[in-house]
């Protein structure tokens, strides 16, 4: 009985209990103080609906060996180039998220794969690599925001008349469009059903993808190399694969972010993305290593909800000034940076 | 002629930042005075930091992004001087005093980390910085104030009765090393103020720096940094001395930042040490510098230009583009691409030596 239980344990791990723990503690903290506990549960859905893909992303380049994509940023900004330039040609609804994906998925599979190029050459430090060109792009990709020809009078500057705005608002019809899809309540939970389909398809396509020939020379590249090159697989081209699906599910997790959110954040918005959700992938229980569909699927469900429902329960306890900054923020950087380097400083990144 | 293409090929990134800088100061347009005088400025308070970068890269440790913690550290004795206190120089030294011991234990850890992560230290550091940061902003947030770690100064405190405000004002120990001698040049309608007294402090680090490498123990830096296994055999104590190079750079850099704050004269509590790592490491890299090799020269050269570039950019955008913004965003990607490119090449180069 104790062993099996100890299994249990160690299966599910110590991070991801404590987590739990802390979250249903938080949970009856809120319910004993009278916080509405729906409305908290179903900000988290959105929440997890929102930032599953990016998470998502992160899985093929730690199956193939490349390591954590810290240049997921790349990804995000194609998608944001196609959502803007729907917004520019006045396009809504379900025709500017067709219109952002096919943009998007395109400028994606070109970057990724010169990104791809880059890191093969670069081998042994690509997140270090990744992390810098994805923070050089995001800054050089600022002056490209602010000199490109837009001359929708919405998305520019008001004075001057040139150079997009920080924060663009999505059209009514194309806000919320996949999150309201089908969308229902279930005991005052709002479930954000097109969203979730989504997610959850995308979950099941690269399931299946990683069961098909090219899919398992991915996980041989990564998990032994020497087998992998010993039977006749391309190593450089299956890594410049990983990243170049990694950079196209970044590209589509930002227009399903952006159309659940509602605006559109340019200029340095997308600089820290990779790192909430490489902590997500970690909480779920990732190591570089070692990771599978389970662990982004738990990993955003735990970290995201916590983020969700800290900020409410703790304002409720102790009244909390908002100069500065809030608490919420701050636990994010300790435990998501903490999880990341608790992840680099494994032996042999198992 | 041929000289010049020598030193290009050699020297090449130093080379084009020069160009882009020349090319920026005919664009902007800038009254030269002006131009030279808030150089002055930024080389006193930055070149220290700079300067505490070195040694880790000596030793093989790559870049230490991971200098954040050292600024954090001068900066809990800058606020603290304030909560006691003390004015002038003796502030400013009082702070060292508190800012350096902090360092030590930082940069120890710090070493422990690097040598559990060995081969990636510079993204374990990376990351380092901004979970110590975290922790800092917890402290200053919500623990300095309250019964834990109580702060009697309502001046810095939150209107709430805890947590530090987000600008302190450092009056206390404003140009306290600047002041000691100072030279004012009066050049036509403008006036140069040059602090000599920094100046020579950094001077005494170069010489420092460049003397300690010719000592035994800065001789067995360089010898792990060139080839750590060979080391290894040869009976150096190769964990240890990476610990010890690591605590030398937190702890210049706990000094850099105090330097630097004393210029200022205020203090963004929750910004100020944020970047230091970034624009430090910018700085040294446009200057030359590999992440295998870095020489004081590297530092100076690299500080002159990059902050050249600095000072230029927003009016150089200006006048290109008839928007500021465009130079100062890149002058961040400047930053971010100058140390995309340097670890870029150098594994790139590693790699073709291995084969």
């Amino acid at each position: 009985m104790k062993k099996t239980l100890l299994s249990l344990i160690s299966t599910i791990g110590i991070p991801r209990i404590i987590i739990a723990g802390f979250l249903t503690f938080l949970l009856i903290t809120a319910f004993v103080l009278g916080v509405d506990v729906n409305r908290l549960l179903s900000d988290s859905l959105v929440r997890i609906g929102r930032n599953g893909l990016f998470v998502l992303a992160l899985l093929p380049t730690l199956k193939a060996g490349v390591g954590l994509n810290f240049g997921l940023s790349l990804g995000a900004i194609c998608g944001l180039i196609g959502l803007v330039l729907g917004l520019e040609l006045g396009i809504t609804g379900i025709n500017h998220i067709l219109l952002a994906l096919v943009i998007g998925v395109l400028l994606a599979v070109i970057i990724g794969y010169i990104y791809g190029v880059l890191l093969n050459q670069t081998k042994g430090q690509e997140m270090m690599v990744g992390n810098y060109i994805g923070f050089a792009t995001v800054s050089l990709m600022c002056t490209f925001w602010l000199l490109a020809p837009f001359r929708n009078p919405t998305l520019v500057w008001a004075i001057g008349g040139r150079g997009l705005r920080t924060t663009l608002v999505l059209p009514g019809e194309t806000s919320q469009i996949i999150d309201n899809f089908l969308s229902f309540s279930f005991f005052g939970l709002n479930i954000p059903t097109g969203t979730f389909v989504l997610f959850f398809l995308s979950c099941l396509l690269l399931y299946f993808f990683f069961k098909t020939r090219s899919g398992l020379s991915m996980v041989a590249v990564g998990s032994n190399p020497v087998f992998a090159r010993a039977s006749g697989i391309k190593e450089n081209t299956i890594r410049i694969q990983s990243v170049v699906l990694s950079t196209v599910l970044a590209a589509f997790g930002m227009i399903i972010f952006a159309q659940s959110f509602g605006f559109v954040q340019l200029y340095m918005a997308p600089l820290m993305l990779p790192f909430p959700a490489i902590a997500c992938i970690l909480i779920g229980g990732a190591s570089l290593r070692k990771a599978t569909l389970l662990h982004v699927i738990i990993g955003t469900a735990l970290f995201q909800t916590l983020l969700t429902i800290t900020l409410p329960v703790v304002t409720q306890v102790v009244a909390i000034s908002g100069e500065a900054g809030d608490i919420t923020e701050v636990l994010r950087v300790i435990i998501s940076n903490g999880l990341i380097l608790y992840a680099l400083t494994r032996k042999g990144g198992d | 002629m041929k000289r010049i293409i020598e030193i290009t090929k050699d020297n090449p990134i130093p080379v084009l930042f020069l160009i882009i800088c020349l090319f920026g100061l005919w664009i902007a347009e800038l009254p030269l005075p002006i131009f030279i005088n808030d150089l002055i400025a930024r080389l006193s308070r930055n070149t220290f930091l700079v300067l505490s970068l070195i040694i880790p890269i000596v030793v093989g440790l790559g870049l230490n992004f991971a200098l954040v913690t050292g600024a954090m550290a001068g900066q809990i004795g800058a606020i603290t001087v304030i909560e006691l206190g003390i004015k002038g120089l003796q502030g400013f030294l009082v702070a060292c005093l508190i800012a350096v011991p902090l360092a030590i234990i930082f940069g120890y850890l710090l070493g422990k980390l690097f040598n559990i992560a060995k081969g990636r230290e510079m993204i374990t550091g990376f990351i380092t910085g901004f979970f110590a940061n975290g922790v800092y902003q917890f402290i200053f947030l919500f623990l300095i104030g309250t019964a834990l770690i109580p702060f009697k100064d309502k001046t810095i405190l939150l209107p709430q009765g805890w947590g530090i405000r987000s600008v302190v004002d450092l009056f206390n120990i404003q140009y306290a090393i600047d002041s000691i001698l100072i030279f004012r040049i009066p050049v036509g309608r403008y006036l140069l103020s040059v602090p000599l007294s920094t100046f020579i402090i950094i001077f005494i680090l170069c010489l420092a720096i460049n003397y300690f490498l010719k000592t035994k123990l800065g001789q067995e830096f360089k010898a792990i940094g060139q080839e750590p296994h060979v080391s290894l055999v040869y009976g150096i104590n190769v964990d240890k001395n990476r610990i010890l190079a690591t605590i030398i750079s937190i702890a210049l850099a706990a000094i850099g930042q105090l330097i630097f704050l004393q210029n200022l004269g205020t203090v963004n509590t929750y910004a100020s040490h944020e970047q230091v790592a970034l624009f430090s490491i910018a700085a040294l890299l446009v200057g030359g510098a590999t992440v295998k090799k870095a020489t004081v020269s590297n530092a100076l050269l690299g500080v002159l230009l990059f902050h050249s570039i600095f000072i230029i950019s927003p009016q150089a955008g200006q006048k290109l583009f008839g928007q500021p913004q465009v130079g100062e965003y890149f002058r961040v990607f400047v930053a971010y691409g100058v140390i995309a490119f340097s670890l870029a090449t150098h594994t790139f180069q590693e790699r073709v030596a291995k084969k």
